[in-house]
């Protein structure tokens, strides 16, 4: 499945790829992110495949370790496809600065979720999804937890709201 | 009079987030049409606590302890993701006894969730004695886990690499006690629910999702299976040697909440039956694997052995270091698909683990599930989801 997979990519789309690697018998394909939409809905479409499943959408914070050509945050689409029962993960690399990427919710309801996670905790950008807010941090919170520049230590008053006016027995 | 003209007049009603029935802290933000829900959008967060973030200060074998913590319900599959997620970086195989421990370790898991589950499920549908049929048996199995890891609910029973102490003594007359007694405990429930009027009435058609629908909307685990789709971990990619294992994976066919109910209930006799097999066929030897520098050595070496006491003492302070690489590793659990993906960076602390957990994917499905039906549905559609939501919001 690994080598049909690549024919498939060698193919299709041989400007997307950036390069793939095979880590414990598991298939990791880099892709540039403007094809990310094009490919996941071939993927999914394809009789050949059908990715049906889009289990996960993750996302790494590369601070400090990244090489200069590829950028700070990376993403990791999770795909599988219930008829082959084979996983292939879709990785995209992203500039640190004002980093985004096409959505996929139009392709996978999951997405919508998913997405609004990463964007959440990553600070990702997903363009065109309907709904692109908060979903598990305080709507008070500043920044993005799950970057590697977020302190960990440091915790954000939650009750800030009569900070500047304390009650008379504090005062 | 022409009413048509006139625009409807719709209501906002807010589902907990302090309600019994949204089985934790969620809040579901309703929009009625009468009794019709119109659109439905849950909140979620209450619960974060940032497990992923803290994972990442923590050397590997301590983040174990957290992974008890998110499905709460069911912690040895928490635990057993996350070990099998760090055994595969750092490509370690571990002793026959000990996969056999944790296959029928996980099932009775799994029996123990879904009979929580059965339990509020029921509940929230108004038959009120299931709860305390269901902690009955619950019980038993909870003993179990007293017995093997001191522990009742935050086990951490797993350890990369094998299990923190040998089974107790007594474990093979415990397993039994549970294989006997839980059996005419679900033959009960089956007699309290099945043809029951009440029980029926709410659930047949109720939050119907067709198959396609289930599977775009990522749902996986017994909510997936109850509309049909054979998609189960244990068979597709089997991990921890499920593949020895015989069992059924049961499918259902209308996917509403009569068929998750179904497919749950028969999951537990399923489990029951691969507990049987796991501890009937569970060979001798040793709880952890011999993999120096990564796995603690016996304690019994560390007292007596030289080399034994510097390992001991270099993992628990330094840790041990995978190599760099980015693997994905997915279990069955009861809820559904629990995926740990654990980046390494080559250091003694995961660079990220990421958690795929099943409850937050499945509960994206609650609007798709219960938009254009009754108000008094969305309590059943949220039952059968089955969501922990530690777990969801992490």
């Amino acid at each position: 499945m690994d080598d049909k997979i690549r024919q498939y990519f060698e193919e299709n789309f041989k400007e997307a790829m950036v390069r793939q690697d095979t880590f414990r018998d598991q298939l990791s394909l880099y892709i540039r992110k403007e094809f990310l939409v094009d490919i996941c809905r071939d993927l999914k479409d394809n009789d050949e495949f059908r990715f049906e499943l889009l289990a996960d959408i993750c996302s790494l914070d590369w601070l400090g370790q990244a090489d200069k050509t590829e950028g700070r945050f990376e993403v990791v689409y999770n795909l599988y496809s219930i008829k082959h029962r084979y996983r292939l993960l879709l990785k995209v690399r992203l500039p640190g600065e004002n980093p985004e990427i096409d959505t996929l919710t139009n392709l996978w309801q999951t997405a919508n979720w998913l997405e609004r996670e990463v964007f959440d905790l990553m600070g990702i950008h997903f363009t065109g999804h309907p709904d692109l807010s908060k979903i598990v941090t305080p709507d008070d919170l500043e920044g993005h937890p799950l970057r590697k520049d977020f302190p960990l230590t440091y915790e954000v008053p939650q009750f800030s709201w009569n900070k500047n006016d304390p009650p008379e027995v504090i005062r | 009079m022409n009413t048509a003209a006139k625009p409807r007049r719709t209501m906002n009603l807010n589902l907990g987030p302090q309600h019994p029935a949204t089985h934790g802290v969620l809040r579901v933000e309703l929009e009625l049409d009468g009794e019709t829900v119109v659109k439905a959008t849950p909140h979620i967060g209450f619960l974060h606590t940032g497990i992923e973030k803290t994972a990442e200060s923590k050397l590997y074998y301590k983040v174990i302890p957290m992974t008890d913590r998110m499905d709460y319900l069911a912690p040895m599959s928490n635990n057993l993701g996350y070990c099998l997620a760090v055994e595969k970086l750092l490509g370690i195989d571990v002793p026959e006894k000990v996969k056999y421990a944790r296959v029928c370790l996980t099932e009775l898991t799994r029996v123990m969730s879904h009979l929580v589950w059965i339990g509020t499920h029921a509940l929230d549908l108004g038959a009120m004695s299931m709860l305390l049929y269901a902690f009955r048996e619950r019980e038993l199995i909870i003993d179990l886990y007293e017995a093997c890891a001191g522990q009742r609910m935050m086990t951490t029973y797993f350890r990369v690499g094998g299990l923190a102490y040998d089974l107790p003594k007594d474990f093979d007359k415990r397993v039994k006690d549970i294989l006997q007694k839980v059996p005419p405990g679900i033959r009960d429930y089956e007699r309290l629910l099945n043809n029951n009027k009440i029980f029926r009435q709410r659930t047949i058609g109720v939050a119907r999702i067709s198959a396609e629908d289930a599977i775009n909307c990522g749902l996986t685990g017994p909510s997936l299976r109850g509309s049909g789709v054979n998609y189960d971990v244990r068979r597709a990619n089997s991990y921890c040697g499920y593949e020895k294992f015989n069992f059924q994976v049961p499918l259902g066919k209308n996917g509403d909440v009569y068929d998750r109910y179904l497919v749950r209930v028969e999951e537990m006799k399923q489990s029951l039956n691969i507990a049987r097999q796991a501890l009937e066929g569970m060979p001798e030897g040793p709880y952890r694997a011999h993999v120096p520098g990564v796995v603690l050595p016996p304690k019994e070496d560390v007292l007596s052995k030289m080399e034994s006491l510097i390992f001991h003492f270099k993992i628990i302070t330094e840790g041990f270091h995978p190599p760099k690489g980015a693997v994905y590793q997915a279990i069955e659990a009861p809820k559904g698909e629990l995926g740990y993906y654990i980046s390494s960076d080559g250091s003694a602390k995961p660079h990220r683990m990421r958690v795929r957990p099943p409850s937050f994917v499945n509960l994206s499905a609650l609007p798709k599930m219960v938009e254009g039906g009754m108000v008094a549905d969305v309590i059943a559609a949220i039952g059968s989801i089955d969501i922990v939501l530690g777990e969801v919001d992490r």
